[in-house]
């Protein structure tokens, strides 16, 4: 069961489809909990003055996901919570993926496969600065279908990137249908473990479970780490869970949203 | 050169993928810790560079033209035109340099691609002593830049009083009869071509324009209205480089210019043979003779 802030983040984001009339909303429903611990209880960051070089980095790079990093980046402060009412349209602050003129907003992403690459460099940089933020990439599996992602982790293994940890966001679904069946990803934690990770996985909507492993990195001293996150496509919202007509939804109306909102809130499907 | 701008300014990184032997060998010994060698994944490459970017670093990554421009092109397009992020790419290998390794390694399409990625700035020297002049001012200037090399080596032509400016652009000689622009390599063989065309009593001017993007059409126009017959010639695809950028300015100026005009350039199709560079332009229709024979042409 989720609990009342875990709904909350959920239902903004429904307000966010609502107001878009579109958005990949299954992709971020998978996504709240790690976004709720990151920014709940392991990022430093101060959302006053979104580009202070002490924050810790968080790239979402998997940006399809990004009505997930918008509800807790409003929720921070970041921005008014108003603007998400305008998500995709016209005025919005926001479109259907991430730019790096929103405040919060670490890169701008979409196209998968980028973010590792980029949050290594900050890494990287900031070494030779002598600053060590936490720098954290959340990808999707399907993402990591993507060369570039591997190319990144040789990458990031050389360098002995301690202070990176990859976040992925393991639902087991892709756009067309599961990762088993358009790219095989098993065995996974093996796969990074080749690549000199250290590695970790945890159930991706427990919020305890969540805190304790990204506390706990790097998993091993001088490696990078990946965790590992079991989650569920859509969840929260029956319907949604697992439902690949949802990994983007076009043209929600009214009267899916009063449906949508209802089952979050643990009512029965409106008839 | 890269060596002398960390030298000054700490915010210099060297990035390459799997250079040469020895490459770059004094910088790695001189900054260690401002040198990576990252291996044969453009892609990856690039987005590090961008990262380190958004940090405050200004690194110059390195590798062969082709492989920046084909391979990693979504990178270059987004992590770093996108976030208009200072990211120095020098392009080993512009045109038909690896002609003997043949059309994987050919760079003829490049600057029609960076050219089509809003905040990239292309500069093409036409020789060493100009790549020298051009390298202080990549420190500062806004956006990625793709610096375009020839083979290294090549004739000086370039002169020292021009200094160097991006968007600026240089006039090797005043003409009467004929105005040849050109950019990189393509300045010596219109040199050659001058002296060509001087014994059949053609008097030919010639401007050098190292900075493709941006592109002034105004200074463009300013070459344009003095000549009545003008010739590009480039190291590049006929379509989407030089020709392309001053057949544009003439098209969107043809009320106010009585021109000639007339391109010269590689033609829509991979290079076949192997031969060196020179000879393979050549046989591709890039060379002083072509130019010649051209300028006769359009004159007659």
């Amino acid at each position: 069961m989720l609990d009342k802030r875990s709904k909350a983040l959920r239902k903004e984001m429904l307000k966010m489809l609502l107001a878009g009339k579109r958005g990949h909303l299954a992709s971020a429903l998978s996504l709240v909990e790690i976004f709720r611990v990151l920014y709940d209880d392991i990022l430093t960051f101060n959302p006053k003055e979104p580009k202070w070089p002490g924050r810790d980095r968080c790239i979402l790079s998997k940006g399809h996901g990004c009505m997930a990093l918008y509800a807790i980046l409003a929720d921070k402060g970041y921005f008014p919570r108003q603007e998400l009412k305008k998500f995709c349209t016209m005025d919005s602050l926001f479109g259907g993926h991430p730019e790096i003129f929103i405040p919060g907003v670490e890169a701008s992403t979409g196209s998968l496969g980028h973010g590792l690459s980029i949050g290594l460099g900050q890494a990287l940089a900031s070494r030779m600065d002598g600053r060590k933020p936490k720098v954290f990439v959340i990808v999707g599996d399907g993402e990591i279908n993507e060369g570039s992602v591997w190319e990144a982790a040789l990458s990031a293994s050389k360098h002995k990137v301690e202070e990176l940890t990859v976040i992925i966001d393991y639902n087991k679904q892709q756009s067309y249908s599961s990762t088993d069946e358009i790219c095989p990803l098993e065995p996974l934690a093996d796969k990074w473990r080749a690549f000199g990770f250290g590695v970790a996985d945890c159930d991706g909507h427990d919020v305890g479970a969540l805190k304790e492993k990204l506390t706990g990195v790097p998993f091993e001293p001088g490696r990078p780490s990946v965790l590992i996150c079991h989650t569920v496509k859509g969840k929260g919202i029956d319907t949604v869970e697992g439902n690949l007509k949802y990994h983007h939804v076009n043209n929600f109306t009214d009267n899916q949203y009063q449906q949508l909102v209802n089952l979050l809130e643990g009512g029965a499907e409106i008839a | 050169m890269v060596g002398e701008l960390a030298e000054k300014d700490e915010r210099v990184v060297f990035i390459g993928s799997d250079l040469g032997l020895g490459t770059m060998k004094e910088f790695q010994e001189r900054f260690p810790d401002r040198f990576f060698m990252e291996g044969i994944s453009e892609a990856n490459l690039i987005g590090m560079a961008a990262g380190m970017a958004m940090e405050g670093k200004i690194p110059y990554v390195n590798t062969i033209a082709t492989f920046f421009v084909r391979r990693a092109f979504e990178q270059v397009c987004l992590d770093l035109g996108l976030h208009n992020l200072p990211v120095r790419l020098i392009a080993n290998g512009g045109g038909l340099v690896y002609g003997p390794l043949g059309p994987t390694h050919e760079a003829f399409d490049d600057i029609a691609l960076m050219r089509s990625i809003p905040n990239m700035s292309i500069v093409v020297p036409s020789d060493a002593n100009e790549m020298r002049r051009l390298m202080p001012g990549t420190l500062e200037r806004q956006g990625p830049i793709y610096i375009r090399l020839a083979k290294g080596h090549d004739p000086i032509v370039s002169k020292d009083d021009w200094g160097f400016a991006f968007g600026d652009w240089y006039e090797y000689q005043e003409g009467n009869d004929l105005l040849l622009i050109t950019t990189g390599i393509g300045l010596n063989l219109c040199i050659e071509a001058s002296e060509k065309l001087k014994s059949s009593g053609i008097d030919c001017g010639i401007v050098h324009l190292p900075t493709l993007k941006p592109f002034d059409p105004g200074k463009c126009m300013d070459f344009l209205k003095r000549y009545p017959v003008v010739i590009t010639v480039e190291e590049h695809l006929l379509s989407g480089g030089l020709g392309t950028l001053v057949a544009e300015t003439i098209a969107e100026n043809s009320r106010s210019l009585d021109v000639g005009y007339s391109r010269i350039g590689l033609p829509d199709k991979f290079p076949e043979g192997y031969g060196k560079q020179l000879p393979l332009m050549e046989s591709l229709g890039v060379s002083a003779d072509a130019i010649v024979e051209r300028a006769k042409t359009l004159i007659n």
